[in-house]
């Protein structure tokens, strides 16, 4: 005991342990507020992942589910299609190695799938938002060029992109089409929201 | 409590609340006894047009919102609704939205005053940090209240600005996710954009707002020579070439407020839209967000960094160049917080700097402007070179300033203050 009966030690300890205390409170209580700020089960359930049953989807077919406000298309490409689409010259497109990340890293870079069949793509265009119309017929009408090897084209502004929803060179649209998260639940079932990973 | 020494009134109602209250002690350290350099010029005025600036932000949003349906389905119409059938809401929103470009218009200038006097130097450095606070708590706050009229500029640059944190490495899309509360920016992220604009941020600035002040009163005013005027004091302890702030100061800027207010009703009455600058065009049109418009440009107070972030084209070291550019975006941002440390002149205004601080003072500003304009417009290849060459320069300006401020020739300071 010195200085007047403080006990500077004790009173050095004291305060120590009253502000680490006091600063897990402050952290505990900041948990709340942090955590309240995640999306609330209401917008999780709006944005819950949904599954799409591919079973009677034809070859050459395509399929649209809604997704968080989107349009999903699912295409069963036949081997033609494939084979049209892995013979394109990669100077008419813009992107034909999928560089600029529009998809998850688990596809293909160049028809951006899991499965090469079965493409899934938001129906979104990339240059102003509108949909583009499936397209699959080579040679189709209306399309604006010749030599059409098959894939979506948009009405909007013209904006081209193949059947694996890369966009082609010299349209409005920057960038390829998204590509969603998706995984297959099993040979039928597709579940668009949900990365490969997590599954 | 009493403090003998406190300044109190004779006697009356003052006295009894100086008993209680100091208001005169405090009256007289900020005003009647706050003693300003007698030199002050134009520049000068920005601080308290800032105050100004921020007081009808106040008034107008305290206004506003009680019109103001902040929810997706209703903040349009209730804009629309303000604008048109509200008495007088035309008024109130023109002020609230020319006000949010005027306080940006001071606030550079306000800046660019400090740059020009190095009123950031010692022992202001605090003063000049309180204050960039106060920017950054700004441009959240301008951010933030660009989304409340849930148009399609301020759903999409919203949008373009919280996917800038989903770029981040690792917990990017995490973050993006937390920041909108939701998949995509929806309803609940207007809801917590208005809590914060209204509520929070404000207090926020308020607060930083009186630590600014507190601060520059503690170590008094710099000036545009940059030179120490308490060095030189009379015998009961005033500077020789200090000024009481009141009543010297108060009626100059009453000058400096009239003109700015002349210049602000004029932008209200007849561009309150600013060209398309102010108030972007495709914010007429409601939140759309299957629609992307045409070309998503954020609000001009923006753009210097908004053209930065787009400049940054090329990836290096395994990073790409979308998290590079928001790097040198918050770089640039940054940067300025430790300005007071770049600084290495003995002296503080560029008038005693040597050629070397001017030039660079001068491409700085020159490069800034470039950037904001460059912010506006699309980009091409021709404007991604020219942004990168005006990134370079505002980089070089801070990066340099170690070298050239000390390496330089600087003027003798005169003894006393000059014109």
């Amino acid at each position: 005991m010195a200085d007047n009966g403080i006990n500077k030690g004790r009173r050095r300890f004291l305060v120590g342990a009253t502000s680490v205390v006091g600063a897990v409170g402050a952290v505990g209580v900041a948990v709340p507020f942090v955590a309240s700020w995640q999306p609330s089960a209401r917008a999780r359930a709006a944005g819950a992942p949904v599954q799409a049953d591919i079973s009677r989807l034809e070859p050459g077919q395509r399929m649209t589910v809604e997704w968080r406000g989107r349009p999903i298309w699912i295409i069963n490409r036949t081997p033609e299609m494939i084979e049209r689409t892995e013979a394109l010259n990669a100077d008419s497109l813009a992107d034909p190695d999928s560089e600029v990340p529009q998809q998850p890293v688990y596809v293909t870079s160049e028809l951006r799938s899991i499965r090469p069949e079965i493409g899934v793509l938001i129906g979104i265009c990339t240059h102003l938002g509108c949909s583009p119309l499936f397209r699959p017929e080579p040679d189709a009408e209306g399309v604006g060029v010749d030599n059409w090897p098959g894939g979506f084209f948009c009405p909007c502004h013209g904006s081209r992109f193949d059947l694996a929803g890369r966009v082609f060179s010299n349209v409005p649209a920057p960038t390829n089409l998204e590509v969603p998260p998706y995984r297959f639940e099993n040979d039928d079932i597709i579940v668009v929201g949900e990365d490969e990973e997590t599954a | 409590m009493a403090n003998p020494n406190k300044a109190k009134a004779e006697s009356g109602i003052m006295r009894w609340v100086d008993d209680r209250f100091p208001a005169t002690q405090m009256m007289q350290d900020h005003l009647t006894k706050y003693y300003a350099p007698k030199n002050f010029n134009f520049f000068y005025l920005f601080g308290v047009l800032a105050m100004l600036a921020l007081v009808n932000q106040i008034l107008t949003g305290v206004w506003l919102t009680m019109s103001y349906n902040p929810s997706a389905e209703g903040a349009f119409d209730s804009i629309e609704y303000i604008m048109r059938d509200v008495e007088w809401g035309w008024l109130i929103r023109y002020m609230h939205t020319t006000g949010a470009s005027a306080f940006f218009v001071v606030i550079y200038m306000h800046m660019f005053r400090g740059l020009l006097y190095g009123s950031y130097k010692a022992p202001r450095e605090l003063v000049w940090i309180f204050g960039m606070t106060i920017y950054l708590a700004l441009m959240a706050e301008a951010f933030m209240g660009y989304l409340l009229p849930w148009g399609q500029m301020s759903y999409w640059g919203a949008q373009v600005i919280i996917s800038l944190f989903s770029a981040i490495p690792a917990i990017g899309p995490d973050l993006a996710q937390w920041v909108r509360g939701d998949f995509l920016i929806t309803g609940i992220t207007l809801n917590r954009f208005f809590a914060l604009h209204v509520v929070a941020l404000p207090i926020v600035i308020l607060a930083l707002v009186v630590l600014h002040i507190i601060a520059l009163h503690e170590v008094g005013s710099n000036n545009p020579d940059g030179i120490d005027i308490k060095q030189k004091k009379d015998e009961t302890g005033k500077p020789l070439d200090g000024i009481a702030f009141h009543p010297y100061y108060t009626v100059k800027d009453l000058v400096g407020i009239a003109i700015f207010l002349f210049v602000f009703c004029v932008v209200v009455f007849y561009f309150p839209e600013g060209g398309g600058y102010f108030i972007e065009k495709p914010n007429f049109e409601p939140a759309n967000p299957l629609k992307t418009p045409d070309h998503i440009a954020p609000v001009w107070y923006f753009t210097p960094f908004y053209a930065i972030l787009r400049a940054i084209t090329f990836s290096v070291f395994g990073l790409d160049a979308k998290f590079l550019g928001v790097i040198f975006m918050g770089g640039a941002i940054a940067v300025l917080f430790v300005l007071p440390w770049l600084d290495r002149s003995p002296v503080r205004s560029m008038r005693y700097k040597g050629w070397i601080s001017k030039t660079m003072l001068l491409l700085f500003a020159i490069s800034f402007v470039i950037l904001g304009i460059l912010g506006v417009l699309p980009s091409t290849e021709g404007r991604t070179l020219l942004a990168q060459v005006c990134t370079v320069v505002y980089f070089a300006y801070f990066v340099l300033m170690p070298f050239y401020t000390r390496l330089e020739k600087t003027k003798p300071l005169p003894e006393r203050v000059t014109g």
